[in-house]
């Protein structure tokens, strides 16, 4: 099937390129940052963690989301979901590459990653979330080459390929809640010390992940003519409206906890987020609000059916989008470090170099998924799977 | 199997038996053996210190000012090649903060005066439970038998899971290259650190093994005492049983080895 990669119309080849340049531009930031240290970015010794660790925890969800997906399709028949399951897997995979380059990109010492393996060690999160991720990334590659292939040789797919397929369904449940253990089983960061990181992660996970696959195929349909189905986007959508909803819920839960219990250290990341330090807002504070006025809107242009249906749809998962963006990508982080472990405040903006890494990445996994889809959409024309 | 790989292995493993036997007859134990290979194996010198926990209890009481604890931050400083880089991407083994910082749990709005204003020091607590040992994904820093959480720098991948999980603050990474910051004179018997990964107060392991109380317990004149909890007639144990001492957020379950006279 590889071979569909070099068919294509010239703008197929002009955005090929137009990703390369980028990623090479910003190899470039990366290679400044391996000169001189990870100092180039604005991480200090109160907030270690940053925009990389953040885009990693946020891509992490995207690749789980896959499952919203997969499990109506093989565990209820659903079988309007057929036709796209196969963007949802390819995307997948694009994620988890991306998840892994956050963290390479995260390390001082790149070259000893191996380190990991080497010696592996069960009491540190870390390494089983090294090793749900490559088993997710593994799965998504065999399942979606092998009935792609079948579905291009208009055959069955394998009768091997269920099980794995089952499994994927529990792998991808395992990876965002390991990847909220690395958060949540950390004694003195209160904003991450609770038991519902997990379960927020997931329903995060579950609306913004299948928007993002829905706005994606929203340009595939523009640009190509592919279209996932009337019925297939409606219940994509009810899932989506689900999932924002519990999303949304629980954050509400943190909040009560913390203000409730009336407990210090438990109010202070939130008040911080929302309200800055110091009679003076913080730069993400506008964000934070810019959240829930998106993520309000989401609901409201998403909960009433004939709105769903509409042509606000895209808007609405835009907002959705970027509101799970910034609550994952953003606020996660700035929450849990900014109020330092001395009770006091560290601020943390990401460097210009930082964000270049970062888009590297993303223009790196935009490959990928560029690739991945090309191939799916070049199949699906041939065997007429196209549109209805 | 074809005669000739039996043939082969039958060679093979009498050819390697003989070998092991050449070993053998030459008289060397498998220890003996082992030291002509390495002659700087690892073991306990006959002048090093042990303890089965060691701890440390700093005596506040005792410093007043914040120029009282200069001569030991220098002295550790020097001893291990601490670099000083201005801005929040520094790195600290011990350094100093107020009342309110190291003990925000103990925190009360009508604080004495004097105790608003005092700076306390601040190290690595070298937990019994050390929750950075617990996330270190390669065992980069790991717990001795002596309580002290060590740091192997040339393990460590520099992924800072460790720095999210010490509860107290006392991780430094390396975010420079820390040989352009070195203080002068630097100390040739203790190793630099490269860039991209993390470090910290090692409780002196290696001053601890050469028979020599920590640098900043020696630069103290006994204002610092060091000494294994395990025995109750240690200076330690004697110093907690005859006065009050409070440690760094004790409620996260760490047990840390660093207790204060306040």
């Amino acid at each position: 099937m590889l071979e569909k990669l070099f068919t294509g119309s010239k703008y197929y080849y002009l955005w090929l390129l137009f990703l390369v340049c980028v990623i090479l531009g910003c190899a470039v930031a990366y290679a400044v940052q391996l000169q001189t240290g990870l100092g180039v970015t604005g991480m200090n010794r109160d907030v270690s963690w940053g925009l990389y660790i953040s885009q990693f925890t946020y891509f992490v969800g995207v690749a789980a989301s896959a499952v919203m997906l997969v499990l109506p399709a093989y565990f209820h028949h659903y079988v309007k979901f057929k036709r796209m399951i196969i963007f949802g897997e390819f995307m997948a995979v694009a994620a988890v590459v991306m998840c892994a380059l956050f963290i390479v990109v995260d390390l001082g010492q790149p070259q000893r990653m191996a380190n990991v393996m080497l010696h592996p060690t069960p009491n540190s999160v870390m390494f089983y979330d090294m090793i749900v991720l490559i088993g997710y990334l593994c799965l998504n590659i065999i399942i979606g080459w092998v009935t792609l292939e079948a579905e291009r040789l208009e055959v069955a797919p394998p009768k091997w390929v269920k099980p794995l397929v089952y499994l994927s369904v529990i792998w991808a449940f395992s990876i965002h809640t390991v990847t909220a253990f690395l958060y949540a089983g950390i004694p003195g960061r209160h904003y991450w010390l609770t038991a519902i990181m997990a379960a927020r992660f997931l329903s995060s996970a579950f609306c913004s992940g299948p928007a993002i696959l829905l706005l994606l195929l929203f340009v595939v349909r523009r640009l190509t003519g592919f279209d996932p189905g009337k019925d297939a986007i409606k219940t994509l959508a009810t899932i989506i409206v689900y999932a924002m909803c519990i999303n949304v819920f629980f954050y509400c839960l943190e909040l009560f906890t913390s203000f409730y219990s009336n407990i210090p250290g438990h109010m202070e990341p939130i008040m911080f987020l929302f309200n800055g330090h110091g009679g003076e807002l913080a730069w993400v504070s506008y964000f934070m609000w810019a959240a829930v006025i998106m993520a309000f809107a989401s609901l409201a242009l998403l909960i009433p059916p004939q709105l769903r249906t509409s042509k606000f749809l895209p808007l609405a998962l835009i907002m959705l989008v970027l509101a799970s963006w910034i609550d994952k990508g953003l606020g996660l982080l700035i929450g849990g470090f900014t109020p330092n472990m001395y009770e006091g405040f560290t601020p943390y903006m990401p460097t210009c170099t930082e964000i270049t890494v970062a888009l590297g990445v993303y223009a790196i996994g935009l490959l990928v998924l560029s690739l991945l889809w090309k191939i799916a959409l070049c199949v699906k024309r041939d065997v007429n799977n196209f549109c209805d | 199997m074809n005669t000739n790989r039996r043939k082969f292995l039958k060679i093979a493993s009498l050819s390697a038996f003989a070998l092991s036997s050449g070993v053998a007859s030459l008289g060397l134990g498998a220890k003996e053996a082992q030291a002509q290979l390495a002659p700087g194996a690892y073991g306990h010198g006959d002048k090093s210190l042990h303890a089965k926990r060691w701890a440390m209890v700093i005596d506040t009481r005792e410093f007043k000012t914040a120029a009282d604890y200069e001569p030991l931050i220098k002295a550790c400083h020097r001893a291990h090649n601490v670099p000083d880089i201005p801005g929040n991407k520094n790195i600290k083994w011990l350094w100093l903060d107020s009342y309110e910082h190291c003990f925000p749990d103990d925190m009360n709005p009508h604080l004495s005066t004097k105790m608003q204003q005092a700076v306390f020091p601040l190290l690595c607590n070298h937990c019994t439970n050390p929750p950075c040992v617990r996330v270190c994904p390669t065992q980069a820093t790991y717990k001795m038998a002596d309580g002290i959480v060590a740091m192997d720098y040339h393990r460590c991948i520099g992924c800072r899971f460790c720095m999210a999980g010490c509860p107290y603050g006392a991780r430094s990474f390396n975010f420079f290259d820390p040989r352009k910051y070195l203080p002068e004179p630097t100390n040739p018997s203790f190793p630099t650190r490269m860039i991209g990964v993390v470090e910290k107060c090692t409780f002196c392991a290696e001053r601890l093994a050469k028979g020599q109380l920590p640098a900043c317990v020696e630069a103290s004149n006994g204002k610092i005492l060091f000494g294994d909890l395990e025995d109750p007639n240690s200076t330690v144990r004697k110093a907690l049983a005859a006065n009050y001492s409070i440690r760094r957020k004790p409620n996260l379950g760490t047990q840390p080895g660093v207790y204060y006279l306040i």
